[in-house]
C-alpha cells in the first residue's frame, strides 16, 4: 500500500522532486523560507511559507536555489518570467491568488504573450503557486477564486488540483512544461490526507477526470467542489437518479472532449464553480456546450457559483457564500424533474 | 503644532492603554478559537499610531495596514464596533464582513485597515489630491510596514505625493521584520527615511518607542503639509510584542543583543514614567486611565459576544451604492 500524506505535503514532494531531477527549477517567494540572513537560523528556514507548503527545502537546496523575496510581487514575479525567457524553471509563490493585482502585468502582458509576439522564438517555462478559496475566515482579500481570470488569458494554462495525487502529479507536469501554468492550490485542502506515491510521476494537463460514471446527470466541478458533487450524487443514488461527476482538472485549456461526451450520454449539465458567477471558467463551460452540444441537451445547463460578492468575513455569510450540496441537490432536482415522471 | 500638555497626554495615554489592552485581549481570546480567521496585533507600536494621531481630527484621513486595530483605536474608532468586527457580528463597525484585516470607519477618517500590504500607499494620495483639490487644510497620514516599502507602490505613491505636493506623511512603522524577513535584508536603502532623498522630500528617522519624538516629529510634517509644503517621511523604529500573526512561532527574533534590548523596551511604560516625571500626568491619573481602559475593553468583548451574527440577507448587501 502506499503511504499517506497531505495535499501539503504532496505539493512540497513534487517540488522536492523537480528540483532534485532538474537543477534549472528554483523558488521564489515571500517568506517561502523565511529568515534570510538571520545568522542563529542560517540556512534554517523560520517559516516555509505562510502554510508551511516549501518547509524544508531551503535545508535541502540552499538559499540559492529556495530565494526569498522582499514584498514585491511586481518585481519578483516579473523577474521569474525573465529568468524563465531565458532558460530558467522558475516556480514563483504568489501567497494569494488575491495579489495577483500587483504582478499582473508580467503574466497577462509580458509573460504570456512573449513566445506569440516572438514569432514563436521564446520558451516561458514557468510555474505560479499561489493559494485561493473562502473557508477560511480569511475575509474578502485574501479568499477569491481567481483561476477562471487567469484561464482567460491566452498563452496561460491553468490547473486546479482537488486531492493529493492530482496535486503532486500536476505540480510535476506544470514544472515540466514549456509555457505558463497557473497552480491554483485550495488552502481548505492543504490538511486532508490520501494515499500518493513515493516515486516521481505527472498528471496530465488539459485532461479532466470522470470521478464517477453515470447515465442521468453530468456534473462537473473545480477543485474542492467535486466533494460537493459526490454527496449530491450519493444522495440522488437513493432516488434511482444516477449522477456522472467530472474532475474538471485543468481550468485552461478545458477539456471539452470529456465534457461533451458526457453529456451526449447524460443530456443534463450542472457545473459547479466558486469563483463569482459571471465571466468564469462555468459560465465559458455552458456556453460551449450550448453551441457545440445543443442537440444532445435535454433541458437547460445550470451554473452554481458563489455569488456576486466580495468574500464575507462572518463565518455564517462565508458558508452561505461556498457552492453547497444542498444547492446543487435542489437544481439537480429541477433538471431531473422529467427523467422521474417517466 | 499643539504642544504636548496635560490634555494630550491624558488621551495619548488613554489611546495607548486601550490599544495595549484591546491586543492583549484579542490575543487571549484568539487563542481560546473564539476569533477566526487571520489577526495581526499592534501591541508594543502603541507610540507611534499615538503620537501621529493625536495631531489629527476626524477630518483627517489615514490609511492603515493588516496590523490596524492600533490605528483605529488611535483614529477614535469605536472600541465596540471594532471588537465585535473582529467576532464578524452585526453590530461591527463593518457589519462582520470585513473582519480584523479591513476595520474601517470613514466617518472618523479612517480609510481602512489593509489586508494588501502596500494598498494603502495611493489611497493616501488620492486623499491627499481631494484635500488639496477642495483647498482645505486637512492632511492623510498613510502608515506602512518596513515591508511594506518595497511594494512598487511605495515609490509611484511618494513620487506622486511629493511631484504635487499633496499633504500626505508618510509614515513608517520599521518593526525590523516583515513575517520572517528582516528589513536589513529586504531593503538596499539602510534606512526608509533615506528614500526621501530620491522624492527630494524630508525623511526622517525617530525612535518609535519614544512617544515625545514621534509626537514632535509627526507634529513639525503634518504642520508642514498643513501649510502646502508637501509630503515627509517619517520612519518610527519600532518592535511588535507579538508574533506576525497569531499562531506564528517567531524563530526569527533574536534571543540577545541589541534586537532583544529593544524587544524589551516597554513604549507605554516609558511614557507613563516620563509624563509622570515631566508633572503631564500623576501618578493617581495614569492609574485611573489604566483602570478604565481595562474596563472599557472588558465592555467591548460583553458587547462583541452578546451581538448577533449577520443577517443571511447581508451577504448580497453592499456590492453597488444605489
Ligand atoms: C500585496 C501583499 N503581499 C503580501 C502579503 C502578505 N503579507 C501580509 S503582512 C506581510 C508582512 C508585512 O510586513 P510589514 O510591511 O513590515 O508590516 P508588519 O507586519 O511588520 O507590521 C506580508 C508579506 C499581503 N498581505 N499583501
Ligand atoms: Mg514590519
Amino acid at each position: 500500500m502506499t503511504r499517506k500524506i497531505t495535499f501539503m505535503k504532496a505539493i512540497n514532494e513534487a517540488m522536492d522532486q523537480s528540483m532534485e531531477r532538474d537543477e534549472r527549477v528554483i523558488l521564489l517567494g515571500e517568506d517561502i523560507a523565511g529568515g534570510a540572513t538571520i545568522e542563529h537560523l542560517g540556512n534554517e528556514g523560520a517559516w516555509g511559507g505562510v502554510f508551511g507548503v516549501t518547509k524544508g527545502l531551503v535545508e535541502k537546496y540552499g538559499r540559492e536555489r529556495v530565494i526569498d523575496t522582499p514584498i514585491s510581487e511586481m518585481g519578483y514575479m516579473g523577474a521569474a518570467v525573465g529568468a524563465a525567457a531565458t532558460g530558467l524553471r522558475p516556480v514563483p509563490e504568489l501567497m494569494f491568488n488575491d495579489f495577483i493585482g500587483f504582478c499582473f502585468d508580467t503574466l497577462l502582458a509580458q509573460g504570456s504573450k512573449m513566445r506569440y509576439m516572438f514569432g514563436g522564438k521564446a520558451r516561458i517555462p514557468l510555474t505560479v503557486r499561489t493559494c485561493h478559496g473562502a473557508g477560511a475566515s480569511a475575509a474578502a482579500q485574501h479568499s477569491g477564486s481567481y483561476y477562471g481570470l487567469l484561464g482567460s488569458i491566452p498563452g496561460i494554462k491553468v490547473v486546479v488540483p482537488s486531492n493529493a495525487y492530482d496535486a503532486k502529479g500536476l505540480l510535476n507536469a506544470a514544472i515540466e512544461d514549456d509555457n505558463i501554468v497557473m497552480f491554483f492550490e485550495d488552502k481548505t485542502l492543504y490538511g486532508i490526507k490520501e494515499e500518493v506515491p513515493e516515486e516521481y510521476y505527472t498528471v496530465e494537463i488539459g485532461k479532466a477526470k470522470v470521478k464517477k460514471t453515470g447515465t442521468d446527470l453530468t456534473i462537473v466541478t473545480i477543485g474542492k467542489m467535486l466533494y460537493v458533487a459526490l454527496e449530491v450524487a450519493e444522495k440522488l443514488e437513493t432516488d434511482g437518479v444516477n449522477v456522472e461527476v467530472i474532475d474538471l482538472v485543468t481550468v485552461a485549456p478545458w477539456d471539452q472532449e470529456t465534457i461533451i461526451n458526457s453529456v451526449k450520454k447524460t443530456g443534463r449539465l450542472i457545473i459547479i464553480d466558486e469563483a463569482n458567477p459571471h465571466n468564469n471558467t462555468a459560465t465559458d463551460i455552458s456556453s460551449v456546450v450550448a453551441d457545440k452540444g445543443f442537440d444532445y441537451l435535454d433541458g437547460p445547463i445550470k451554473c452554481i457559483c458563489a455569488p456576486n460578492t466580495p468574500v464575507p468575513f462572518a463565518s455564517n455569510l462565508e458558508k452561505l457564500y461556498i457552492p453547497n450540496a444542498d444547492k446543487v441537490f435542489d437544481l439537480a432536482h429541477e433538471l431531473i424533474a422529467d427523467l422521474k415522471k417517466s | 503644532m499643539s504642544k504636548l500638555d496635560k490634555k494630550n497626554a491624558a488621551w495619548i495615554y488613554e489611546k495607548m492603554n486601550d490599544i495595549r489592552n484591546f491586543e492583549d485581549e484579542v490575543h487571549r481570546i484568539f487563542t481560546s478559537g473564539e476569533i477566526p480567521g487571520f489577526v495581526h496585533l499592534y501591541a508594543g507600536e502603541e507610540a507611534v499610531a499615538t503620537g501621529v494621531c493625536a495631531h489629527l481630527t476626524d477630518a483627517d484621513y489615514i490609511t492603515s495596514t493588516h496590523r490596524g486595530h492600533g490605528h483605529c483605536i488611535a483614529k477614535g474608532c469605536d472600541l465596540n464596533g471594532m471588537m465585535a468586527e473582529i467576532f464578524g457580528k452585526e453590530t461591527g463597525l463593518c457589519k462582520g464582513k470585513g473582519g480584523s484585516m479591513h476595520i474601517a470607519d470613514i466617518d472618523k477618517g479612517m480609510l481602512g485597515a489593509n489586508g494588501m500590504v502596500g494598498g494603502g500607499f495611493p489611497i493616501a494620495v488620492g486623499a491627499g489630491l481631494r484635500n488639496k483639490y477642495l483647498k482645505t487644510d486637512n492632511v492623510v497620514v498613510c502608515f506602512f510596514g518596513d515591508g511594506a516599502a518595497n511594494e512598487g507602490t511605495f515609490h509611484e505613491g511618494i513620487n506622486l505625493a511629493a511631484i504635487w505636493k499633496l499633504p500626505v506623511i508618510f509614515v513608517c512603522e520599521n518593526n525590523l521584520f516583515a513575517e520572517a524577513t528582516p528589513q536589513s535584508y529586504s531593503s538596499a536603502s539602510k534606512t526608509i527615511a533615506q528614500r526621501g532623498i530620491a522624492y527630494d522630500i524630508p525623511g526622517v528617522s525617530v525612535d518609535g518607542m519614544d512617544l515625545k519624538e514621534v509626537y514632535k516629529t509627526a507634529g513639525e510634517a503634518i504642520d508642514r503639509a498643513r501649510k502646502g509644503d508637501g509630503p515627509t517621511i517619517i520612519e518610527c523604529l519600532t518592535y511588535r510584542k507579538y508574533g506576525h500573526f497569531e499562531g506564528d512561532e517567531q524563530k526569527y527574533k533574536a534571543k540577545e543583543g541589541l534586537e532583544k534590548e529593544r524587544a524589551d523596551l516597554d513604549c507605554i511604560q516609558l511614557f507613563r514614567e516620563e509624563a509622570i516625571a515631566s508633572k503631564l500626568l500623576t501618578k493617581e491619573q495614569a492609574d485611573g486611565i489604566e483602570a478604565n481602559s481595562v474596563k472599557a475593553i472588558a465592555k467591548a468583548i460583553q458587547f462583541a459576544q452578546e451581538s448577533p451574527i449577520p443577517r443571511p440577507e447581508a451577504l448580497y448587501e453592499d456590492v453597488y451604492a444605489d
